[in-house]
């Protein structure tokens, strides 16, 4: 796919054309790099509609992916009734949860695992003389809309578990449930960043940010009192991916956590999210000002 | 076949030179392993016996199918995506030229990186494994050739799927979502996800005999020696035998059909 050249360049102030100018204050500079990024991302969608069969395939496939999932769990519930003291209904919840919050920040961030290969063959320098956010760029980059067919998948399971489970149901519950989905694509979003600042230490190591997404959605979706609890101390404290569906949905379920936090932590996802987004965001730009360029 | 062998050892040292990839492929591999064995290790503590293993021998699936996993292209990666963006960009004109056949080329380079994969990300994440659990590993080294057997015949049957569907980029151009469509049907049928023998009923009969059993199913049944006897074990890699000579026949048929469709432009 040929590079094209999304924002307008600085030398490009033609006739008519408001010559350009760098945005002041942060809140400017936000506004510019949502821009950008829309703008990316409305390119990539028009580049994926010139296949659609593959679209419609691949949209399909995304989907079909996360429902096997799901299946290979209906498949182990048909020989027990319980797994880790957890029903059909409520490992459908976690596992719905998790996967629509997963998708939902693979939509928005999920191709920032391409820095590595951008900054071994040297595209990473055109995207930096642009005049959009590098982190708005690399995030749009090869947008893929497919991805809505996983968020669509993680919301019907989510719903058909809502449906089956006997919730009693109070406006801190309800409230609590697409908080969790949204509060969890951000904690997943925050680590999409650090794996993407990390990259620039590491370049071919983008694969390790899979254990944290992919592999922490495989764990996610099954009931916490199945793993280990140092495992347990780990994803709640180090890397709080507990915090992504484990700890709203136990509140909503009514059952107590196995590490023993108390039930409000469970209404702590939004700041946990914003919690891991800081040193994200962060380690980001240390990465981008150490970038040195491989060269012509 | 000197040809072919220098094209499989090329194949094997490109995948060699990224370390970093390599390593961090490792600790992935391992930390799904975890994750797996644990929900395992729930599953069977709940239902003994199911799907006539018992709980080491689960957990030995579990390690030893993540170790399998690079090595047999099971989530995707591999050659398809070149040979693909070859057809499409018209580079197979160049390949086609080439005094070498065009499957045996790439199959060549695809068991090349193979071998690379197997060793280098399949040795790492089983011995954690082994550390970690208990592990039902056999101690017959004729049990471990017979494995390695399998292992290579599977090989050449994921090989021969991922065939087919590179060359239908030169129908379809890009290969994107028969890639992905690919992968799904892999993730399930090849028993990554559960082994096929817990699938239930007429279902589990029916996906036991497909292709995709014999990338991994088969394999781990063969170390995990669940095949009654030297007669079981004959007759588990037969049947990846069929299936590897099946696709790669199929492979030559439409890789006929396609050459035929070929149109070269330029000068």
């Amino acid at each position: 796919m040929a590079e094209v050249t999304v924002a307008a360049r600085p030398e490009a102030g033609g006739p008519g054309r408001r010559p350009y100018e760098p945005a002041r204050g942060r809140v400017g500079r936000l506004r510019e790099g949502l821009r950008g990024y829309r703008l990316i991302v409305g390119m990539w969608i028009r580049s994926t509609m010139a296949y659609r069969a593959s679209f419609l395939l691949a949209t399909f496939g995304n989907a079909a992916i996360t429902v096997l999932d799901f299946v290979a769990i209906t498949i182990m519930f048909s020989h027990v009734d319980a797994l880790g003291g957890f029903t059909l209904p409520e490992t459908a919840l976690l596992y719905g949860a998790c996967s629509a919050s997963l998708g939902l920040a693979d939509l928005l961030l999920g191709n920032t695992d391409r820095v590595g290969a951008r900054i071994r063959d040297g595209s990473l320098d055109t995207m930096l003389v642009r005049p959009v956010p590098l982190l708005a760029q690399v995030a749009a980059d090869r947008f893929a809309l497919r991805r809505l067919g996983r968020i669509a998948q993680g919301l019907g399971v989510l719903g058909w578990a809502l449906s089956e489970l006997d919730v009693d149901w109070t406006p801190g519950k309800v409230l609590l449930v697409p908080v969790m989905v949204v509060a969890g694509a951000g904690i997943f979003g925050g680590v999409l960043v650090a794996g993407a600042a990390f990259q620039f230490v590491a370049g071919d190591a983008a694969e390790v940010q899979n254990s944290f997404t992919y592999g922490g959605c495989t764990m996610l979706q099954y009931p916490p009192t199945v793993f280990a609890r140092e495992l347990l101390r780990g994803v709640t404290f180090v890397v709080p991916l507990a915090f992504v569906n484990w700890l709203p949905a136990l509140y909503v379920l009514g059952r107590p956590d196995p590490l023993g936090l108390p039930g409000w932590v469970a209404f702590l996802s939004p700041l946990v999210a914003f919690a891991v987004f800081l040193p994200a965001s962060l380690a980001w730009r240390a990465g981008v000002r150490s970038y040195r360029s491989t060269g012509s | 076949m000197r040809l072919y062998l220098a094209v499989a050892a090329g194949g094997f040292r490109r995948y060699a030179a990224y370390g970093t990839a390599t390593a961090a492929g490792v600790f992935t591999n391992t930390v799904f392993g975890f994750i797996v064995a644990y929900t395992y290790v729930a599953l069977w503590d709940e239902r003994p016996h199911l799907g006539g293993y018992d709980q080491a021998q689960a957990l030995t699936f579990v390690w030893v199918s993540q170790s399998l996993l690079a090595a047999g292209s099971l989530i995707g990666g591999g050659f398809q995506e070149e040979l693909q963006e070859r057809i499409r960009t018209g580079d197979i004109a160049v390949d086609l030229y080439r005094p070498a056949d065009l499957q045996a080329w790439w199959l060549a380079t695809d068991l090349g990186r193979a071998g690379f994969q197997l060793l280098g990300r399949g040795l790492l994440p089983l011995l954690a494994g082994a550390l970690a659990f208990t592990l039902a590993l056999p101690s017959d080294p004729l049990r471990w050739l017979l494995f390695l057997l399998s292992v290579a015949l599977g090989l050449v049957v994921g090989f021969g799927v991922r065939y087919l569907l590179a060359l239908a980029a030169f129908w379809l151009l890009d290969g994107s979502g028969v890639n992905l469509m690919a992968t799904v049907v892999t993730i399930f049928f090849s028993g990554m996800l559960l082994p096929l023998t817990v699938f239930p009923g007429g279902f589990g009969e029916v996906v036991r005999l497909l292709p995709w059993a014999a990338m991994l199913q088969v394999p781990l049944d063969v170390l995990l020696g669940t095949h009654a006897g030297a007669g079981g074990a004959v007759r588990a890699l037969g049947f990846q035998a069929v299936w590897a000579a099946v696709l790669l026949g199929a492979g030559r048929l439409v890789q006929s059909a396609a050459t035929r469709k070929v149109v070269v432009q330029g000068g």
